[in-house]
């Protein structure tokens, strides 16, 4: 066989321009679920045991701690978790829903993403109100 | 053939960590519903009412049980991740280390947080 007869073997790796892309909702929400999963790793994790060890050691750690979110940065902080916690909650309810084959084809699938995305918002404003 | 990528990566875990990753987060569900029902309850963040009930050897297992299903649950995420960004094999290996050299280090520190006090 010809060599002209093969079709042109295109060059790989394929290098993505990932700000040329527009993910659909669902790639939105999916790729939410990763980065919120990566910042409670990285941020939340370690955070929380340091925050549960001051606060739960005494009742002096406890108002420390409370005291500790006048600040509006950490104010923020807060708010920023609260979000990557219940963006990654729902997220993850709605995937364990989809692997019991409920609400797969497209159109539901897009409607609960929105669910999701905009819920984890709400609940987060609900936090947001909480703590100012 | 094995190449030395298939050697970091292993094999035979998809499964594993396909279940294990919505058992641990039904278990966290079910205690994030908890926590929020007790936040109800004592009415807000009362240093005495959650002294009270993290005293509690029951609540105490239950908050183990969480932060144990919190642990592996990011070991199989965050592997995810560094099967899929980092190429090679060297490097993964060295991340894959730290992250779990880190969560072992945070299984030590909850243990001593919850039973430390005595």
């Amino acid at each position: 066989m010809a060599a002209l007869d093969r079709p042109v073997v295109k060059p790989r790796p394929v290098y993505l321009n990932l700000f040329a892309i527009r993910l659909p909702l669902p790639g939105f929400v999916s790729i939410l679920h990763r980065a919120s999963g990566a910042l409670l790793f990285l941020i939340g994790i370690p955070l929380l045991l340091c925050v549960a060890q001051r606060a739960y050691g005494s009742a002096d750690g406890w108002a420390q701690v409370r005291g500790a979110f006048a600040n509006p940065l950490v104010k923020l902080l807060a708010i920023v978790l609260a979000w990557a916690y219940l963006h990654h909650l729902l997220a993850g309810i709605r995937h364990v829903i989809m692997d019991l084959h409920i609400g797969i084809e497209l159109p539901a699938a897009r409607q609960s993403a929105a669910l999701v995305f905009v819920l984890a918002i709400l609940l987060t404003i609900v936090v947001a109100v909480r703590l100012w | 053939m094995v190449t030395p990528s298939r050697v970091v990566v292993g094999a035979h875990y998809g499964w594993r960590d396909w279940l294990s990753q919505r058992v641990t987060a039904v278990v966290m569900a079910l205690y994030t519903l908890l926590v929020g029902v007790l936040l109800l309850w004592h009415g807000g963040l009362d240093y005495a009412a959650w002294k009270g009930t993290l005293d509690s050897q029951m609540f105490r297992l239950a908050t183990f049980i969480f932060m144990a299903s919190l642990l592996w649950h990011a070991w199989v995420g965050v592997r995810n991740i560094t099967m899929d960004y980092l190429k090679p094999p060297a490097l993964r290996l060295c991340v894959e280390v730290g992250v779990i050299a880190a969560l072992v280090a945070y299984a030590g520190w909850t243990i001593q947080i919850l039973w430390g006090h005595g």
